[in-house]
């Protein structure tokens, strides 16, 4: 087994999803590298030589590598990929974006949002928005996988010693232009990676009490989430959505504010080790997955959380 | 400009899916389907280029599936679509039966014949949540591609696109011909009027075979079993704050 990870990362810092993948690919087997494909990403790849588990890290480093445009990454991927018997990504947007047509020109078939390693060639998945785990097994003679980072435990980036080289690299295919990114600041924790998540949902009421979630998650140093009927009324932008159509957490706390508990919402979250609901609806669904509920008036139970911790 | 719409008929995404008991895969006889969401946001954008852009466009949709495809194919063009063709298979569509590379074979076919400017579709289709399709037919055909769009601006022959990525917002501009694949926030489509419903049954639907374009189609994954996720047991209610933050400290400590 041979196995090739991309690396996700902004030309600085490696991005944490990496780290679960990484994870992931120990699962298949031992022989495990490192493609970092970026711009002035030199000292990114010293510090990635270390990451526990990386044998080699192999660095493309040009310009059109600086914004990860798919068509680019595609046949730097693709000079590489027959040496490999495996060939996994991060199955956020930038690997749902690249890892199709790598899988597409090899005439393998991806598989997308793998949860559990069976063996080298059996895979667990979810579809139908997490309601069904498909475990298929793959004929092709190159897997090509993208990895769910709630699945795997994230390895330290600590205790690798990886030797770095340095590839050719294809020339720019022209095929699409970066113009632009426009990037959610914020000072809290990134949704996807944080210890405890906040959200609320429609019962929240409106974007000027959605403040209230916002200093309930600043208490705790926690990132704000917020489910697709708080999205769909306005009150938040898409990127805090949790759920099937947006982001998939598993945070060490969930609590979840004014949130009935939809399908939908429940296929984002309920990986989460600790679940709090608070909603004054006592029958809501989000009670049949919660670890603690509290049925009352998030207007009075909220402000009193944030006086008392 | 003429643009082409691939789209999907899946289980409704109201509906709760029950698995199977022998695990073979999900219950899918007497349960409501529908157009998959992201397909009708694409046929929605579709629709709004044609008619900014005057009347020379032509937007054909594309739906892989049995007979019953037929249905989400007249949908598309009561929504506006001009015409429509089927490739119709006994397969099944969500899992272990016709799988995303075989998808993008088949539609590279058609699109080699139809000559499109522009391709636009879902980001995925909510029965087997691959997303794949777009970014494999992009590789076949040699296009560039925009994926999760949640805004579209044609300019002088090229795409300038909006990504929803992780943490933020990208623009690209893609050189046309192109797949653009949707994202929730792109548009809200719009519902079908009873005229334009009567209108779509006589609009032509050529009905075709896999055959038809060339194709074989083989399933590289075999689905061994399809189960039910693991149930989260719900805990207890807690009568107070007091007792909330008591029990995360004290009996869960995550605070």
């Amino acid at each position: 087994m041979s196995i090739l990870v991309i690396a996700e990362h902004d030309n600085t810092n490696i991005k944490s999803a990496t780290l679960n993948t990484i994870a992931a690919a120990k699962d298949i087997g031992d022989d495990i590298t490192l493609l970092i494909a970026g711009h002035n990403c030199g000292d990114l790849a010293s510090s990635a030589s270390q990451i526990d588990g990386v044998q080699k890290v192999l660095k493309a480093d040009a310009p059109h590598f600086e914004n990860m445009l798919a068509e680019n990454l595609t046949n730097l991927i693709m000079a590489q990929a027959q040496n490999y018997s495996h060939i996994l990504a991060p199955s956020s947007t930038f690997g749902k974006n690249i890892m199709p047509r790598v899988a597409a020109l090899l005439d393998v078939q991806q598989i997308s949002d793998v949860i559990a390693i069976d063996s080298k060639n059996t895979f667990k998945r979810p579809v139908y928005g997490g309601q069904a785990i498909a475990t298929v097994e793959s004929m092709d003679s190159i897997k090509v996988l993208t990895i769910r980072s709630t699945g795997f435990d994230a390895v330290s980036v600590e205790g690798g010693t990886a030797t770095i080289q340095d590839i050719d690299v294809p020339a720019e295919t022209n095929l699409s232009t970066f113009i632009s990114r426009e990037e959610s600041k914020s000072e809290r924790p990134e949704l996807g990676s944080a210890k405890i998540v906040v959200s609320g949902g429609r019962g929240v009421g409106s974007s000027e009490d959605f403040k209230l979630i916002e200093s309930f998650a600043d208490k705790l140093q926690a990132a704000i989430g917020a489910s697709r009927a708080a999205v769909d009324a306005g009150f938040v932008p898409n990127d805090y959505q949790v759920g099937q159509t947006g982001k998939i957490v598993a945070p060490d706390l969930y609590i979840a504010v004014g949130i009935s508990g939809a399908i939908q919402h429940l296929a984002g979250m309920k990986d989460s080790k600790v679940i709090v609901a608070i909603n004054k609806d006592e029958d809501a669904p989000i009670f049949q997955v919660a670890d603690y509920g509290l049925v009352a008036d998030l207007f009075d139970a909220v402000p009193e959380m944030i006086e008392k911790l | 400009m003429k643009i082409l719409v691939p789209v999907k008929r899946v289980i409704d995404f109201n509906v709760k899916v029950r698995v199977k008991s022998d695990e073979s895969g999900v219950e899918l006889s007497n349960v409501k389907m529908s157009m998959n969401p992201f397909d009708e946001i694409a046929i929605e954008e579709a629709m709004r280029l044609k008619e900014s852009g005057g009347a020379s466009e032509v937007v054909v949709v594309v739906s892989i599936g049995s007979d019953k495809a037929q249905e989400t194919l007249r949908t598309a063009m009561a929504i506006g679509a001009d015409r429509g063709i089927l490739v119709k298979t006994d397969l099944a569509t969500d899992l272990g039966g016709v799988e995303p590379l075989t998808v993008a074979k088949t539609l590279k076919a058609i699109i080699e014949k139809e000559a499109p400017d522009l391709v636009i579709m879902g980001k995925q289709s909510i029965d087997d949540d691959s997303n794949q399709t777009g970014q494999m037919l992009a590789a076949l055909l040699n296009w560039g591609q925009a994926t999760f769009a949640s805004k579209l601006e044609m300019k002088e022959g090229t795409a300038i696109v909006t990504r929803e990525i992780d943490g933020g917002l990208e623009t690209l501009s893609v050189q046309t011909p192109a797949i653009i694949t949707t994202d929730l926030r792109l548009n809200e489509p719009r519902y079908a009027s009873l005229p334009n419903i009567m209108k779509a049954k006589k609009k032509p639907l050529e009905e075709t075979t896999f055959d038809d374009w060339g194709i074989t189609p083989s399933s590289r994954l075999k689905v061994i079993k399809v189960s039910e996720p693991k149930k989260r047991e719900a805990g207890i209610k807690v009568d107070s704050v007091d007792m909330l933050i008591d029990k995360l400290r004290n009996e869960a400590k995550v605070i």
